[in-house]
């Protein structure tokens, strides 16, 4: 299909995207950002939706790469997919995020699509954004008024909708490092190999002496955003990886029991491949085994 | 420079590669040549329709109907016209006098009801998708915007989408006659008598979801007019058939209608059709006399190409104790949609004569009703009733094995036709004219590492693994090579099953070959260039295919149902017979002997007994020339053959699948696949493997992934490849294929056909693994798609395993060739032995499918 | 309109393109590059894959203008005049392809795996390639070609860029 007629702005800065952006808000026009397209793209094809204009960030020379902060790594929004796949820093200081990451959509959409592309798209079936909310991560966005920070915790607010205001661009999200001890793993759960997360689990998990100690579990598709595993996180802490009572049947796997809250607080939606109590099941068991990966 | 080299030497390894597979004796039949076809399609340099570019062309889009069903009130299209670029717009209204209706070949009974089918809706649609206008622009983007200005007038009437509602009373009426479309029957043998005391009887209800061909090109029309003639490009399966089909339908007269199919990207049944938008392309360009194109989308073709399968079948059978069938009886609901289109009542029909499979079995009852509902309407795809006639046996003897407690391949063995009882006339009237299914399995079994495979399952049994291993048999044979005239006639098909061939000696002794077969994947350029270097000894690099086009192939039939080679094949055998009589005659009057004493071998025609000859070229110049010929012969060596066969060929085969079944979530992998088929004898033995291949995957796709499904309003929910799932490389395994050769003695090819071997059998052995895997939970059935979350539904409602390999009931020692003794009782007393749905004895058995889950085909319109 | 200048195949193209223009109906409609095939909406499908400055990209999901200052390579691109690119060559041998239709983007996913992974498992092969779909081969034969393009590549010493120089 093809899409509908738009008009296309390229800025040449980012703060000339900014204006922009705020001056069609101001105006009331309905204008798109596009980065890499390859969600975008597919929107407009079928015609599910009809922005007045796009503005094009796509060359822009910033905010794009990988930078080494210390205690943060910085992904700048228009890396792309293939760009943080390769990156040995976040190979290696945020594993979580390169997990995720090798599961989005396929090679040559990785090559077109952006990290913040992914991320301001919202879509709660998309796997990155399960990934900043257990890493607590911090978005940053740029205005005309300057910049401004938001937490992953507030940062996807609805189905296909975060919280960037009018007239502001992500400029990139701060990856905290979660230093030693910590392990990663990203679960997820699909019909084929280029179809949706059913459900997706990104789990960090620190193991401290014999238990855990801390374990930071979110999940993908299981409701219009990417929700925490709180109650699954808090009966993790404390407990032994290790079934109670040795190995054999008698033995209480006390991580499983654990990990049967995940669904908790969770409003998981009736699609083609699933239903809610199906993904509700998956949810326990996924978590049950990202978790088990984690801890390894 | 070392790239040169480099290319150079792949060159070499690519000639050298050529001769792989080549039989001693160096003939072309039998050898693994690399296809012809290749040399475009990987360079990019093909002829897809939508590449065709023709000096003032318009192109075309249709505004499709958003709803299921609804009376069209009023469609105004002013706004539209006034679009820039737009050149015409027509509502249905505007070509009501001239469009016609789109045809239906196949009335299989006489009170059948077939309703009239306007190519663009004009008062009422019944299904979404359905056109209700179209727009003539200078380019596809300026005709898409203008869809968006026409309006429409809908009064909803109610859609009916489950075949089981539109039969009940005070369903919506599709049409005003009804929604019964047809009921066939068919029988042989006493069935009451089989079901009567009958020591066993299985029934079982299964869905034939319904599939969406997916083609990878979608469909596409370039429709031209001289004003005098017509030209229609079109990506379809049946160029010849289309011709006759769209003369009848638009009034255009044969003789000033041409129809190309230039490269075609896949059919799989989808493009044997007559479509809408071909008639609608020719109307468009006799109105404004300049050419025009249309090119469907994914999600239009997801709509609007036809679908396949879609049936409930109800099966049952009667068996002895020792596992022998006695009868068969089956109660089929066929969809056919909102409308009758080419073939669509055919499609269960060519399934009827197939639910004995590969068994003796001594009554056999079918019934077919065929029901209309508001969806896309159905027609042949891949297999085309016989997929779903060999599931529903191969399932159901799957049953009878579980009930029985024997390996599902023993009861096999315990039915079948030995290799010493061919041919052998079946139950529903064919004769099986060879076979031998006994290697075929034991082939397959050795391949499989049968027993191996069941230790191993045994073990996660014991372990209570959460992964279960299923293993999973399917044995089939089909109806191909249609078909013979005589028995489409019997069948009410409008036409006969014939296939015809021109060999044109050119005067340099290369040779052209005319086929009415019409390829679009199969690699027809390559096979019948071997059968013709073979026949006339002639390089296999100085023969050229040519097809697909009415003005240059004036008579054919096609290519569908596995009948290029079978039939078509033949026919360029055949052609190439004449040709070599012809060149007798002339050789011998050139070296003055008798034709009797005339002997042709390896492209000489020379005087028995001597030396003396005269190669086929030479001839051929000769001919050419015409100066010194004998009296009464034509200057002429070329020659038409038209073959029409006595009967259908039947390949045969035994597929094996070892699936693990994740019973925590559902999923599903597939571990290893074995097929051996019988194709009889083989001509591109890597044209074979390529097409068992692809026809694996496309059943494994039914099997677990695929599923046209809609919404309780008639609303296709599949309309993209996000929804609707085909399978990518990382869903499937490698195939382990391997091959028996019993030669076909209906044709002097031996030949079987391979189109769609590998989709009916793989479907029922992937089912069946699946349901092996779980027989310790107590399952006996899943639906298909069998999706993840079916699985689990079904693992979940069963309840916990029983413990043990014991109550699996799943005796090893099949490959072993096991005699046909009394089964031996491995099932433990435990709670499974016992299983639910089998029913000792009589025929108030219980229905169903025994796994909870409905087998309404509504249930997608739950979700 | 935006005027854009991309390479395509090793000729420099200077265009006026309406915005919405995506770049596989440039190529095929404007520069008569019909090569590269259409099969889906929702860039599922992979059969219009061509390489953009390099890498793998489906070109029904970008937009002309987005390709404004790149190089684009089809599968008309690959050949040295009569000599085919190995992985064309892999393809006809292994007999990987029956209608040919999910070709083109199937041969440049393949050229886009073995620049990261250049003598790939069958695993390896199977995931690279599952953004590219093929209905007639069930990808036996394609996984098989995939793995001798790489083995022909590297005692070739091949590495060569799909890009125009």
């Amino acid at each position: 299909m093809i899409p509908a007629a738009f008009d296309y702005i390229r800025p040449a800065s980012l703060e000339e995207a900014c204006r922009v952006l705020a001056e069609a808000d101001a105006a009331g026009d309905d204008v798109k950002v596009l980065a890499g397209g390859q969600s975008l793209l597919p929107l407009l094809r079928l015609r599910l939706a009809y922005p007045a204009a796009l503005v094009d960030l796509g060359r822009l020379p910033e905010p794009r790469g990988v930078e080494d902060r210390g205690d943060h790594v910085f992904v700048g929004a228009l890396t792309t997919h293939d760009e943080v796949l390769r990156s040995g820093v976040v190979r290696e200081q945020v594993p979580l995020l390169a997990l995720a990451t090798a599961t989005v959509a396929d090679p040559a959409v990785r090559h077109r699509g952006t990290f913040g592309g992914s991320m301001v798209h919202a879509d709660p079936a998309g796997d990155l954004p399960a990934v900043a909310l257990a890493l607590d991560c911090v978005f940053v966005v740029r205005s005309s008024e300057g910049e401004r920070e938001i937490p992953a915790s507030e940062f996807f607010v609805d189905y296909l909708e975060s919280a960037l205001g009018p007239g502001e661009v992500l400029l990139g999200v701060r990856v905290p490092k979660l230093g030693p001890g910590w392990g990663f793993h990203y679960e997820k759960f699909h019909r084929t190999a280029q179809a949706w997360a059913i459900v997706g689990v990104a789990a960090a998990v620190r193991r401290d002496g014999g238990t855990i100690g801390e374990a930071r579990i979110a999940l993908t598709n299981m409701g219009p955003t990417p929700v925490r595993a709180r109650a699954t996180e808090a009966a993790l802490r404390g407990l032994s990886p290790a079934p109670v009572g040795g190995a054999g049947d008698g033995a209480r796997d006390q991580v499983r029991d654990a990990c049967g809250q995940a669904d908790s607080g969770t409003s998981p939606p009736a699609d083609l491949h699933a239903k809610p109590d199906y993904r509700r099941h998956l949810a326990r068991v996924l978590t049950y085994r990202a978790v088990r990966a984690a801890t390894g | 420079m070392s790239e040169q080299l480099d290319a150079g030497l792949i060159a070499e390894q690519i000639a050298e590669s050529d001769q792989l597979g080549e039989p001693s004796g160096a003939h072309e039949v039998g050898r693994a040549r690399r296809r012809k076809e290749d040399a475009r399609l990987v360079t990019g340099r093909t002829t897809w329709t939508d590449n065709i570019q023709l000096p003032g062309m318009l192109y075309m889009a249709f505004l499709r109907s958003p709803m299921a069903h609804a009376r069209i009130t009023r469609v105004d299209t002013s706004a539209a016209r006034a679009r820039p670029g737009v050149v015409a717009v027509y509502s249905g209204r505007d070509l009501a006098d001239e469009q016609g209706s789109l045809p239906c070949a196949w009335p299989v009974t006489e009170d059948i009801v077939i309703p009239d089918h306007p190519p663009m809706a004009v008062e009422e649609v019944r299904y979404a998708g359905e056109a209700v206008a179209c727009v003539v622009a200078t380019d596809r983007y300026k005709a898409a915007d203008a869809l968006e200005a026409i309006e429409v007038d809908y009064e909803p009437l109610d859609a009916v989408v489950d075949m089981t509602e539109a039969l009940a009373e005070g369903s919506p009426l599709v049409h005003e006659s009804g929604n019964r479309a047809f009921t066939w029957k068919f029988a042989g043998g006493d069935i009451d008598a089989a079901f009567r005391d009958a020591p066993v009887v299985i029934e079982r209800t299964y869905v034939q979801q319904r599939l969406i061909p997916t083609a990878m090109e979608p469909r596409a029309v370039v429709a031209t007019t001289d004003g005098d003639g017509f030209t229609l490009y079109s990506a379809t399966q049946i160029p010849h058939v289309l011709r006759v089909m769209l003369a009848l339908t638009t009034g255009i007269p044969e003789h000033k209608l041409r129809v190309v199919a230039p490269d075609v990207g896949g059919g799989f049944g989808s493009k044997l059709q007559v479509t809408a938008e071909e008639v609608l392309g020719l109307l468009v360009t006799r109105r404004l006399g300049k050419p025009v194109k249309w090119t469907e989308s994914r999600s239009e073709g997801n709509l609007t190409v036809h679908h396949g399968r879609d049936q409930l079948q109800r099966i049952s059978l009667a068996a002895e104790r020792d596992g022998r069938v006695r009868g068969v009886r089956v109660d089929l609901l066929a969809d056919m949609g909102a409308y009758l289109m080419l073939v669509t009542p055919g499609i269960p029909l060519l399934g009827a004569f197939m639910y004995n499979g590969i068994y003796k079995i001594d009554a056999y009852d079918f019934t077919c009703t065929g029901v209309f509902t508001t969806k896309m309407p159905t027609d042949a795809y891949r297999g085309a009733g016989r997929p779903e006639a060999t599931f529903a046996i191969e399932r159901a003897v799957d049953e009878l094995a579980h009930e029985l407690g024997l390996d599902p391949v023993e009861v096999r063995r315990r039915n079948w036709i030995t290799h010493q009882e061919f041919p052998y006339d079946t139950i529903c009237g064919l004769t099986y004219d060879s076979g031998n299914y006994e290697a075929a399995t034991e082939k397959a079994l050795a391949l499989f590492g049968y027993d191996k495979l069941r230790a191993e399952q045994s073990d996660r049994r014991d372990r209570r693994d959460p992964v279960q291993l299923g293993i999973g048999v399917s044995t089939y044979t089909e109806m191909c090579g249609l078909a013979p005239s005589r028995v489409l006639g019997s069948l009410s098909y409008g036409a006969g099953g014939w296939e015809h061939a021109s060999v044109r000696m050119l005067p340099t002794g290369k040779v052209e070959v005319v086929t009415g077969t019409s390829p679009h994947g199969q690699g027809h350029e390559t096979a019948w260039s071997q059968i013709v270097a073979d026949a006339l000894g002639v390089p296999f690099g100085d023969v050229a295919v040519l097809h697909g086009d009415t003005a240059i192939s004036h008579k054919g039939m096609d290519t569908y149902g596995s009948r290029s080679l079978v039939v078509g094949g033949v026919a360029v055998l055949a052609a190439c017979e004449k040709v070599k009589d012809k060149a007798r005659l002339i050789a011998a009057h050139m070296l003055e002997a008798s034709a009797d004493d005339i002997e042709f071998s390896a492209g000489s025609f020379t005087v028995r007994g001597t030396a003396e000859g005269r190669t086929i070229q030479e001839l051929a110049l000769a001919t050419f020339a015409a100066h010194d010929l004998p009296d009464g012969v034509e200057p002429g060596l070329d020659a038409d053959a038209t073959f029409d066969p006595d009967n259908f060929s039947f390949p045969h085969g035994t597929h094996l699948c070892a699936v693990e079944v994740d019973t925590e979530t559902g999923a599903c992998a597939i571990r290893s696949y074995v097929a051996v088929d019988d194709v009889g004898s083989v001509v591109n033995p890597l044209i074979v493997e390529g097409q068992v291949h692809g026809g694996i995957a496309q059943g494994i796709g039914q099997a677990l992934f695929e599923e046209a499904v809609h919404d309780t309003e008639g609303n296709l929910l599949t309309t993209t490849m996000a929804d609707y799932l085909i399978p990518t490389a990382a869903d499937l395994p490698d195939f382990t294929t391997d091959r028996t050769e019993t030669p076909a003695t209906s044709n002097p090819l031996g030949v079987k056909g391979v189109g769609e071997a590998g989709t009916i059998a793989s479907t029922p052995a992937v089912v069946n693994a699946i349901v092996d895997a779980l027989r310790p939970y107590g399952v006996h059935d899943v639906r298909m798609p069998c999706t993840p979350e079916r699985i689990w539904r079904v693992v979940s409602e069963a309840g916990p395993p029983a413990s043990g390999s014991a109550a699996a009931e799943a005796p090893a020692g099949a490959s072993a060739g096991a005699s046909a003794e009394a089964p031996a009782p491995t099932s433990g007393p435990g709670p499974m032995s016992t299983p639910g749905p089998a029913s000792t004895p009589g025929p108030a058995s219980t229905p169903g499918s025994g796994s909870g889950e409905a087998t309404s085909s509504s249930e997608g319109g739950a979700r | 309109m935006p005027r854009i200048t991309v390479t395509v195949d090793g000729v420099t193209y200077e265009e006026e393109v309406e915005p919405r223009l995506l770049l596989v109906h440039l190529l095929r409609d404007r520069l008569g590059k019909t090569g590269t095939p259409v099969g889906c909406d929702t860039s599922n499908c992979g059969a219009c894959t061509v390489m953009l400055d390099g890498r793998s990209a489906k070109s029904c999901s970008v937009l002309a203008v987005q390709a404004d200052g790149s190089d684009v390579v089809t599968i008309e691109g690959l050949a040295r005049g009569d000599e085919w690119h190995p992985m064309q060559k892999a393809f006809h041998t292994e007999h990987a392809l029956q209608c040919g239709y999910c070709t083109p983007g199937m041969i440049m996913a393949a050229i886009d795996l073995l620049r990261d992974d250049p003598d790939p498992s069958e695993e390896a092969v199977r995931e690279g390639l599952e953004g590219n779909l093929c209905r007639c081969t069930g990808y036996c034969n394609i996984v098989r070609a995939v793995r001798l393009a790489a083995q022909e590549m590297a005692q070739a010493g091949e590495r060569r860029e799909v890009r125009t120089p």
